[in-house]
């Protein structure tokens, strides 16, 4: 019943985002309105006992991508002062394809029959994830650190250009 | 057993109340008579000069990067630091690496200015 009132929290916040991101005219607004709705994803990931994910959810995406979008509105000035037209010509079509895309959607959730685990969930997933991660799985955690050193290497090389060429102008 | 999660849910109910009573009382309490002296944005007691909507230096960008890998570092981090005391000894070792490695990429953006406050 708690779960049940939980649940429809969570979802009137990951809707009421959603339909603040494509109603708002500000686009800074609306990336605060995104970041609502991620944090509403992060409690079902509650919900579903993945407490990780939930962590996760909100260290990166409303910690980090959320603020790096903040960031890259508040750099260009002309998207944060103009006020976006919501709509185009398009909006029927997209209309059309967005009902279309659900009718799809919901045509195979209906379908699928979802397989419940028999095995007891387990109450340290974190000790154990942490435990997976240095012993079977070690050397995918080190190249995960390879990865982010190259990403890192690749972001400063990329906004350098963005640097300099500003620096021409 | 009780669920863990009811300290996070009596935690988000005091941080909503918190600043809705706080400011409500305030609301409800103070006298309204705005002036445009009173309106304008307190700058430390100098006047503001032009919009507070300012665009910012492209440059910063790259510090929301930088944060960014350093952010993923720390969530591949926490699983290591709860499980810890299960840990044998060259688990710690492979952390070592871990972080060593991405030690080289602070060295790196160091290197190239990136940490340079412009």
């Amino acid at each position: 019943m708690v779960e049940q009132i939980v649940f429809f929290i969570f979802t009137i916040l990951v809707l009421g985002g959603g339909i603040g991101v494509i109603t708002t005219k500000n686009i800074y607004y609306a990336a605060l309105f995104f970041s609502a709705s991620l944090s509403g994803m992060a409690g079902y990931f509650v919900l579903l006992n993945a407490g990780f994910l939930a962590a996760v959810q909100i260290v990166v995406y409303i910690g980090a991508i959320a603020i790096l979008i903040l960031f890259a509105i508040m750099l260009s000035r002309r998207m944060m002062t103009t006020k976006e037209q919501q709509t185009n010509r398009q909006t029927w079509l997209a209309a059309i394809a967005s009902f279309l895309l659900f009718v799809a959607l919901l045509g195979v959730v209906m379908q699928v029959t979802w397989p419940l685990s028999a095995e007891k969930h387990a109450d340290n997933v974190l000790v154990l994830l942490g435990m997976s991660f240095l012993g079977s799985y070690v050397i995918p955690f080190e190249v995960v650190s390879v990865l982010l050193l190259v990403s890192l290497i690749g972001a400063i090389i990329l906004a350098r250009d963005i640097q300099t060429e500003e620096g021409r102008e | 057993m009780q669920n863990p999660y009811n300290f996070v849910g009596v935690l988000i109910l005091a941080a909503i109340l918190l600043p809705v009573v706080g400011l409500g009382v305030a609301w409800l309490v103070r006298p309204h008579k705005p002036n445009p002296i009173k309106k304008s944005t307190y700058e430390c007691g100098i006047e503001p000069i032009g919009e507070t909507w300012v665009q910012f230096k492209v440059s910063y960008y790259i510090y929301a990067l930088i944060f960014v890998v350093f952010d993923v570092e720390s969530v591949f981090l926490f699983p290591w630091a709860v499980a810890y005391n299960r840990l044998p000894l060259y688990a710690f070792l492979e952390v070592v690496i871990f972080i060593a490695i991405l030690f080289f990429a602070l060295i790196y953006a160091w290197r190239k200015g990136a940490l340079k406050w412009l």
